[in-house]
């Protein structure tokens, strides 16, 4: 009966699995056939993978320089805010706390519209890439503060502040040699969330690009509105492959982390 | 070491939702000498400990002192002081060397030097060995060194436990205070101990200030303030005591009590009189100040513990040797020596006698 009840659930699992892979799977095989209406009678190629470098190698990389530039502002600016809202008092820091998750529930393009009526008229900025670097800071931040103060709500921080400040450390010393290393793992928990977020984000992205700044969802986009079904696919092959490895690598860091702290 | 005296002038706390946790106080602890600060939950010694440390200020008009420096308004960063808390507070992203020598960096003091002071704090707190444990891989008792270690590494001038043995186990507490006592000895530093636990605060203090309610309620050596505690509460917060009314002074001022009479001369007046349960003895009848019968008896292991009736619901502890048992209903003969009793407030037994009867 329970040996029936195991197998049962395991190949729910696998059946579940397999419907969100397949379609993976299928994308990333045609991005390597030579022709997909034929099929693979027609053999494996990476000419298209290499076509697709040929015209969207630019995206990619602005899409890294993106990601890893979001990433140092919302550490930079997410954690000193999260410190501060830890150590508010005042009822208002409770209300931002809770407004922090409002960038998730209003859609990306109404961020992107009020981004553009506010600065649009600012020509320089809004033709450069940093425009679009703005979108993804104010997309993503909340995503880093809300788990690093998290962690920082369950790590006795004023103690241990007090304790430093005992042995001699101002503010600087306290906030770097104890504060920061104390929230490691809410900082890896929230740069996992920024960089899958911002190199997969496209509704502020798409709204705020101009045809010299293309990121790569946004030449996702364009290339399966205007190329052969392989070259997108291909795309979506380069994708997986940047963020799949850059996934684990944040996860691995993770777990190391929480292993040499936690009891 | 160079050790400092300190002392708080006025120093009272309240909190902005009008909470008054410390009455303006005067304290002056002196220099290489070893205050606790004794009392029941909430009654300040906290509030008291931080005010000296500088983690919190003293309402306005308060003062500080180390020495002959006024530290008032320096932070706690700038005062040279060693904190050891209840909960260790260690860094558990630092191993247990880099713990201890955490101050020693802040100082910035070279790189040789930390290394023979880490090993000089670690053989002092017993650590040798532990350098690169995590802190996560330590027992309580080893933690608490830790903390002690790191505290002490920097040479404060003064240094402020807030009880820190409360988190650990009987046995382990026991052998903690005593190594923490030796300690403070060796170092000859000003310390100031937060505890609720009164052993320890006789085993360590030179002096005890009992609180109560944000106010000292007596400030003197662990020997006075068990024998001759200035108020009720203070002797009924420090060990037992056995309170007996008196019905009557009779012509040769002997005191009518419940079971008998007693002799106290010193004690002209007074509407009861109070003993410690350890100073009865057991006599037999015919030279017996008070006779009645045994209630109770509650067996301590080194020591029983016997509740007399003696009549009029007045009910009197008595603390002796465990061997012989004792049954309810039993008639017993007790003497109160003249200098077993005492009252809070009136205290004409010269202290010498005292000392030398119990000591
Ligand atoms: N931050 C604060 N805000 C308001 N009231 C406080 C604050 N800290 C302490 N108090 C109050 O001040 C009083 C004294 O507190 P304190 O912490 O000094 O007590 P304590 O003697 O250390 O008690 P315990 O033995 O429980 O640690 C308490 O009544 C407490 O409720
Ligand atoms: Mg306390």
């Amino acid at each position: 009966m329970k040996r029936m009840r195991f197998y049962l659930q395991l190949s729910f699992t696998l059946v579940v699995c397999l419907f969100m892979i397949v379609p993976v799977i299928m994308s990333v095989m045609a991005g390597l056939t030579t022709n997909y209406f034929v099929g693979l009678e027609s053999g494996l190629t990476l000419r298209w993978v290499k076509e697709v470098w040929a015209l969207y190698a630019d995206t990619i990389w602005l899409s890294i320089r993106l990601a890893l530039t979001c990433l140092f502002l919302t550490v930079l600016l997410g954690v000193p805010a999260a410190y501060g809202l830890l150590r508010s008092k005042r009822r208002w820091a409770n209300a931002i706390e809770e407004a922090l998750l409002l960038p998730v529930a209003i859609p990306g393009l109404a961020t992107a519209l009020a981004l553009l009526l506010a600065y649009g008229h600012m020509r320089g900025f809004r033709e450069s890439w940093l425009f679009i670097l703005i979108g993804h800071v104010l997309f993503t931040l909340p995503f880093m503060i809300r788990p690093v103060l998290a962690v920082m709500r369950g790590a006795r921080l004023a103690e241990l502040e007090e304790a430093a400040a005992s042995l001699g450390a101002g503010f600087r010393q306290r906030f770097l040699g104890v504060v920061v290393p104390n929230c490691v793992g809410g900082i890896l928990a929230g740069a996992l969330m920024v960089v899958t977020l911002s190199i997969g984000e496209f509704n502020i992205t798409w709204m705020l690009h101009t045809p010299l700044n293309k990121t790569l969802p946004v030449g996702l986009a364009d290339s399966y509105a205007s190329m052969r079904l392989e070259i997108g696919s291909a795309y979506t092959l380069i994708f997986l492959a940047m963020t799949l490895p850059l996934l684990v690598v944040i996860q691995w860091a993770g777990r190391f982390a929480n292993r040499s702290r936690t009891p | 070491m160079t050790s400092t005296s300190i002392t708080l002038e006025g120093c009272g706390r309240t909190f902005p939702g009008g909470q008054v946790a410390l009455h303006p106080l005067d304290l002056t602890v002196a220099a290489g000498e070893t205050l606790v600060l004794l009392g029941p939950s909430g009654c300040g010694k906290t509030t008291t400990l931080r005010i000296i440390s500088g983690l919190e200020s003293p309402d306005a008009g308060g003062r500080v002192r180390f020495g002959e420096r006024d530290v008032t308004a320096l932070p706690i960063e700038q005062r040279d002081v060693g904190m050891v808390f209840q909960n260790y507070a260690l860094f558990p992203n630092m191993s247990v060397a880099d713990n201890i020598a955490y101050g020693l960096r802040i100082k910035g003091l070279p790189r040789e030097a930390i290394r023979r002071r880490l090993e000089e704090v670690m053989a002092m707190v017993d650590l040798q060995g532990f350098d690169t444990r995590r802190i996560h891989e330590l027992s309580g008792g080893q933690k608490q060194r830790v903390a002690l270690a790191r505290a002490i590494a920097v040479r404060p001038k003064v240094l402020l436990f807030d009880e820190p043995l409360s988190a650990l186990d009987a046995k382990l507490r026991d052998r903690l205070r005593l190594e923490i006592g030796q300690l403070l000895r060796e170092l000859d530093i000003t310390a100031v101990y937060v505890t609720h636990d009164q052993a320890e605060a006789m085993a360590l203090g030179d002096r005890i200030a009992v609180m109560q309610a944000g106010r000292i309620a007596q400030l003197a050596t662990p020997r006075e303030i068990y024998h001759r505690p200035t108020s009720t509460f203070v002797a009924d917060f420090i060990g037992a005591v056995n309170r007996l009314e008196v019905h009557a002074t009779l012509a040769d001022r002997r005191l009518r009590v419940s079971g008998g009479e007693l002799h106290a001369p010193h004690l002209a007046g007074v509407a009861a009189v109070y003993c410690r349960p350890e100073d009865v003895q057991i006599v037999t009848a015919d030279s017996a100040d008070l006779r009645g019968k045994v209630r109770q008896s509650i067996f301590l292991g080194q020591s029983q513990r016997l509740l007399i009736d003696l009549g009029d619901s007045t009910c009197l502890q008595v603390e002796t040797a465990s061997r012989r048992q004792w049954r309810a209903e039993e008639p017993i003969g007790l003497r109160l020596p003249p200098e077993a009793l005492f009252h809070p407030e009136c205290h004409a037994y010269p202290a010498k006698d005292l000392e030398t009867n119990h000591a």
